[in-house]
């Protein structure tokens, strides 16, 4: 990416981890997809930024 | 032998009226045709109605004896409306249809968006129009018999169709068996299953979409207003949509989804389809409110069209030349933005004013819409039904984050039926001064009608030819400018002349030259138009979309941009061309 990134500390980045882990396990197996997609919905608009979305698509459909 | 429905069609608000057959026995041996239209849907009354007001006569042939079964198309926008008034039913409609502007979308018992369609004060006509079928169809065909330049031929069918180098041979059964025709131009009407494309084997292109619903029409007192009211996945119908409207006469249209898997049969089972709108009722605070059952039918949504309206001597519109979804009332509204396109240009051809190649840019014209209504239409059929696991889960996050998140409201939004804009139309001039404008429709945009005076509008003042908008302070139309006028009259195109005056209203002095002087003494026609001063003008086409607009114009302006129009611009010399 060519954007600059918003440093995310690494005890900033361990705390969106242990979140979304226990967020997951809380949304339960029949929620969870729908709850990720909510969520990538709300950080999108937070984004603001369509085409940097786009990217980011492409960067997670990676190495699956 | 073709046998049409003698009966009149069951209906408990409708009265049907069987008209006789057309017979080919009672009728001298078949003379050749102009232009023959098969299908006396609204889409081919509307043709036939505009190529009446050319002066060019159609021969109508319709395979029933009556008109439609059940409400099937019944919203009409406002741009539907601009154009039935031009054909003479819009006031029909007007005093029996239910005008609307709002829609609203329903999940988990919440208002989740609600649609405010705009209604400008310069507007004659609502936004959305709500009257069954039947009845457009009724207004259409008494107009139609009222015309001399009509003939509509009942209960006749066309069975099949030959290409010849300069004409179409028509076989068409009748109850007293098959005769043939021969016609200069065959107008495909036929609707969705359109029997003339499928003689033809021509193949529709796009995407069909797997959510199958059902329309009910029922006779019900609901103390509800004219809104549109969408329901997403309700308790009683799992992840699936209902839709409903109000229809004039008491009559409410109820769409609902099917679950996967389930046969149109099924789903219309009498026993099914009671307990399904009995939930519906109930859903929305009406449990037990009693009903009646008028017409039911099954549909899926698909998004196809032909790549070209145009075969040889058979022109395609409306839905047998593509097929859109109900989602955002795309397929009649669109169909008779087809017929309009193509009566003027047919007319011209027919009359003999312009070359045939004229007729190409009705098809890539039209085909360009619909693309790009199929491209909107996607979207919100996506949306309504979605196609895939990945399509479903953005639908029902969407759903989940609306309750909360007002940002997502807009992807509830159906795009209705607009007006396509011709921006890129051979027929745009390309000498004009359309870059300079600040505000106005562009080239090819679709007019914006401006009131004038209590019921007096702009569209009002147009007909059925070329319109000149032209602002002046002076007593009479320019000598040179009235000479390209009367040039092009001369070679048979019909143009009309309308100065802008800056007159109050009742107190008008015509401008010499002009057919009609508007009085604008507010400015508001001028301002919206970006006309600014005297000399400025507007071209529109008889459809009524822009193909030229001058800060300043001139003759040989004026003239070029006739030519480019008409199609005219491509003879050598000008013999047949405006001067």
């Amino acid at each position: 990416m060519n954007h600059p990134t918003p440093a995310l500390s690494i005890a900033g980045l361990e705390q969106v981890y242990d979140a979304l882990a226990t967020a997951i396990d809380q949304a339960g197996a029949d929620q969870s997809e729908r709850f990720l997609v909510k969520l990538a919905l709300l950080a999108a608009r937070q984004l603001g930024d369509e085409a940097l979305f786009g990217e980011l698509i492409s960067i997670a459909l990676e190495d699956l | 032998m073709h046998q049409p429905h003698a009966e009149p069609r069951p209906s408990i608000y409708y009265r049907y009226q069987v008209f006789d057959a057309w017979l080919p026995s009672q009728h001298p041996k078949q003379q050749r045709h102009t232009v023959v239209i098969a299908g006396a849907g609204p889409i081919g009354l509307v043709a036939a109605l505009e190529l009446a007001r050319h002066g060019v006569k159609s021969v109508v042939l319709e395979s029933e004896r009556q008109v439609c079964e059940g409400s099937r198309a019944m919203v009409f926008t406002r741009r539907s409306m601009e154009i039935l008034q031009q054909v003479g039913v819009a006031d029909r409609v007007t005093a029996t249809g239910l005008p609307w502007r709002f829609g609203n979308s329903f999940y988990r018992g919440q208002r989740v968006f609600r649609m405010e369609a705009p209604h400008d004060p310069d507007d004659r006509f609502f936004p959305m129009i709500n009257l069954q079928q039947q009845f457009l169809e009724e207004y259409l065909v008494e107009a139609a018999q009222a015309s001399a330049l009509i003939e509509l031929r009942w209960g006749n069918r066309v069975n099949a169709v030959e290409q010849g180098e300069r004409t179409a041979r028509v076989e068409v059964d009748t109850p007293d068996g098959p005769y043939t025709l021969e016609t200069d131009w065959l107008v495909a009407a036929d609707g969705a299953r359109s029997a003339i494309r499928t003689l033809m084997g021509l193949k529709l292109e796009g995407a069909s979409y797997e959510g199958r619903f059902v329309i009910a029409d029922i006779r019900i007192d609901l103390p509800l207003p004219t809104e549109r009211l969408a329901f997403f996945d309700p308790d009683w119908n799992p992840g699936n949509t209902i839709l409903m409207h109000r229809e004039p006469h008491g009559i409410w249209r109820v769409d609902y989804q099917l679950p996967a898997n389930e046969t149109p049969e099924q789903a219309l089972a009498p026993e099914s389809m009671k307990a399904r709108i009995d939930a519906q009722l109930a859903m929305i605070g009406h449990a037990g409110v009693p009903w009646e059952m008028d017409w039911s039918s099954v549909y899926s949504a698909r998004t196809l069209t032909l790549p070209d309206y145009q075969q040889g001597r058979v022109l395609f519109t409306g839905d047998a030349a593509h097929l859109l979804p109900i989602f955002g009332v795309r397929g009649a509204n669109t169909g008779f933005q087809d017929a309009q396109a193509l009566a003027w240009r047919l007319a011209l051809v027919v009359r003999g004013v312009s070359p045939e190649p004229l007729l190409a840019s009705y098809s890539t014209e039209r085909v360009a819409a619909a693309r790009e209504i199929i491209d909107e239409a996607g979207k919100s059929t996506r949306f309504m039904t979605p196609p895939t696991r990945g399509f479903r889960l953005l639908r029902d996050a969407v759903l989940s984050l609306s309750l909360s998140q007002p940002f997502v409201g807009p992807l509830y939004h159906w795009r209705t039926s607009r007006p396509h804009e011709y921006s890129h139309s051979a027929l745009n001039s390309p000498g004009d001064d359309n870059a300079l404008f600040k505000a106005g429709p562009s080239h090819g945009a679709p007019p914006q009608n401006v009131r004038l005076n209590a019921d007096d509008h702009l569209l009002d003042h147009l007909d059925h030819g070329f319109a000149l908008l032209y602002v002046t302070d002076a007593p009479a139309m320019p000598e040179d400018l009235m000479a390209v006028v009367n040039s092009c009259r001369a070679q048979g195109l019909p143009l009309r002349v309308l100065a802008i005056t800056g007159q109050q209203p009742g107190a008008v002095q015509a401008v010499t030259g002009a057919d009609d002087t508007l009085a604008d003494a507010s400015g508001q026609l001028r301002q919206r138009y970006g006309l600014h001063s005297a000399g400025s003008a507007y071209l529109l086409r008889p459809d009524q979309h822009v193909c030229a607009r001058w800060m300043t114009l001139d003759a040989t302006r004026l003239r070029a941009a006739l030519n480019q129009a008409a199609g005219l611009n491509a003879r050598a010399t000008t013999q047949g061309a405006c001067t």
